[in-house]
């Protein structure tokens, strides 16, 4: 049984169908990359799952339980945690009171202390900013802090959303570094990025969405080099 | 003129064009050709610059260098309304209709504002022909405000059409609808271009846009980085690195440390 699972998930909004009949599964422990030109339904399918964008029909279950009608906050408590696209930081609060708000959680609010020293050393950075307002961070700052404060929320599936957009490649270099740390220590996360051809060398498996519906899936590094990613984009 | 000598025809003539806002090059050196009768696609990554280029075609921002050539007429630094005198006419990204107004009405207003004057009287036929020909005369008594997303999108088209453009800017028409009414609408499109109007198409369902379009322009960072028949832009590496990342910045990350 998979650790996340999504059966034939249609959601959307008002009357606008966004996914059509989404089925997915995650296994323990690994990095999944889901991909799909824009509009595809990425950013919808991950408020799906978290319980932002009410599901129409279909399942989601996760670690074996019926999840799919959960509140956000109900699925957080239960560790799943989305590091959302444009970061939505506490941008008048500081760095360390950002930090704090993602361990509003019961479970992470008794380890705060470890948990805080444990991403203070993924973010040298941060530590060296925690005072100050996260809103004065620059772009690749304020996106360390957004996963950050993902993980203070100990999360159990961490998911991204865009986690490279508008990001000079050194910063985008190390953020990925960071992914391939927290892969090795064994966290499941969704990575769902523009980059297609970082996302796919930084994932174990890969799901690519095209108009709602997952087209292909597989190994990351045989989707790597299929052609038909490059015609899910292009069209031709 | 011969039929060949109005194939030929540049309708419209892009040189050089740039934008900035701020510290951002939105468009940098934009250069094209549109021949009339045909469909030209543009594509690029999100933010690459497509709707500031047809706001800088159409006079929503002036340029701050480069010319636009309409109807061989310099319209460079026009206001949209007189570039809409000169027949040319664009539907928008988000559709605003007159939502207290009827379909009818809002498409008799387009009517209105197109190179032809026409009295209010002509203006309704003009716009009863066109909501028949996208096909949404049977809704022309109801309230723009209560349409659905594909009645609007329609009716945000026959607006522009009812102007009668020899020009048609298309920005996302196919957005938010789903895969049967995408088929319908780019059947429309198809029949607007054997009317003899030409289009310029912005569009991110992507095998809708490379099956309409005779080219393809294909903007990244504002920057046009490739130019020819879909099949052509659909392989070429640029545009692949565009629209997938760079493979060589994957490999590094995955052989460092």
């Amino acid at each position: 049984m998979a650790y996340l699972e999504v059966t034939d998930l249609t959601s959307g909004y008002g009357e606008l169908q966004i996914l059509w009949g989404v089925s997915l599964a995650l296994e323990r422990g690994q990095l999944t990359a889901l991909v799909g030109s824009n509009g595809a339904g990425k950013t919808t399918l991950l408020r799906t799952i978290m319980g932002l964008t009410r599901p129409w029909h279909g399942k989601i279950s996760f670690e074996g339980r019926d999840v799919t009608r959960l509140a956000a906050h109900a699925k957080a408590d239960l560790g799943l945690i989305l590091v959302p696209e444009g970061r939505q930081l506490f941008t008048a609060m500081s760095v360390y009171e950002n930090l704090e708000m993602g361990a509003y959680t019961r479970r992470a609010m008794n380890n705060l202390k470890s948990n805080l020293e444990r991403v203070y050393d993924l973010f040298p950075r941060l530590k060296e900013r925690s005072g100050q307002k996260a809103g004065t961070l620059s772009g690749g700052e304020q996106q360390m802090l957004a996963v950050a404060r993902g993980l203070m929320a100990e999360p159990r599936i961490l998911m991204f959303d865009e986690l490279s957009l508008g990001l000079a490649p050194v910063l985008v270099m190390s953020l990925f570094q960071v992914l391939r740390r927290l892969k090795t220590e064994g966290l499941t996360m969704l990575l769902v990025e523009q980059n297609v051809q970082l996302a796919l060398a930084v994932s174990d498996y890969a799901f690519v969405l095209s108009e709602g519906r997952i087209g292909i899936q597989g190994q990351a590094a045989e989707v790597r080099k299929m052609d038909q990613v490059r015609r899910v984009y292009l069209g031709i | 003129m011969t039929a060949q000598q109005a194939q030929d025809e540049i309708i419209l003539s892009v040189r050089k064009v740039s934008k900035r806002f701020g510290g951002l090059q939105a468009l940098c050196d934009v250069t094209f050709d549109l021949p009339r009768g045909q469909i030209l696609g543009l594509i690029g990554p999100n933010g690459a610059g497509k709707t500031t280029l047809f706001n800088a075609i159409n006079g929503i921002y002036p340029p701050e260098q480069g010319r636009v050539i309409f109807r061989g007429t310099d319209i460079t630094g026009w206001q949209p309304y007189n570039v809409a005198r000169l027949g040319m006419a664009r539907t928008h990204q988000i559709v605003r209709p007159l939502n207290e107004l009827t379909v009818l009405e809002n498409v008799v207003a387009g009517a209105c504002f197109g190179h032809e004057h026409h009295p209010l009287g002509q203006a309704r036929v003009i716009a009863s022909e066109v909501l028949a020909f996208v096909e949404l005369a049977a809704r022309h008594d109801a309230l723009a405000g209560s349409l659905n997303v594909a009645q609007k999108k329609r009716l945000e088209l026959a607006r522009a059409l009812a102007a009668r453009p020899h020009l048609l800017l298309l920005d996302e028409v196919l957005a938010g609808l789903n895969p049967k009414e995408i088929d319908e609408m780019i059947r429309v499109v198809r029949q607007v271009r054997e009317q003899g109007i030409t289009i310029l198409i912005i569009e991110h369902v992507m095998h809708a846009l490379m099956s309409v379009s005779d080219r393809v322009i294909v903007l990244d960072y504002g920057e046009q980085i490739a130019a020819g028949t879909p099949a052509e832009v659909a392989n070429n590496p640029r545009v692949i690195e565009a629209y997938l990342g760079d493979p060589e910045l994957a490999e590094r990350m995955m052989t460092s440390a």
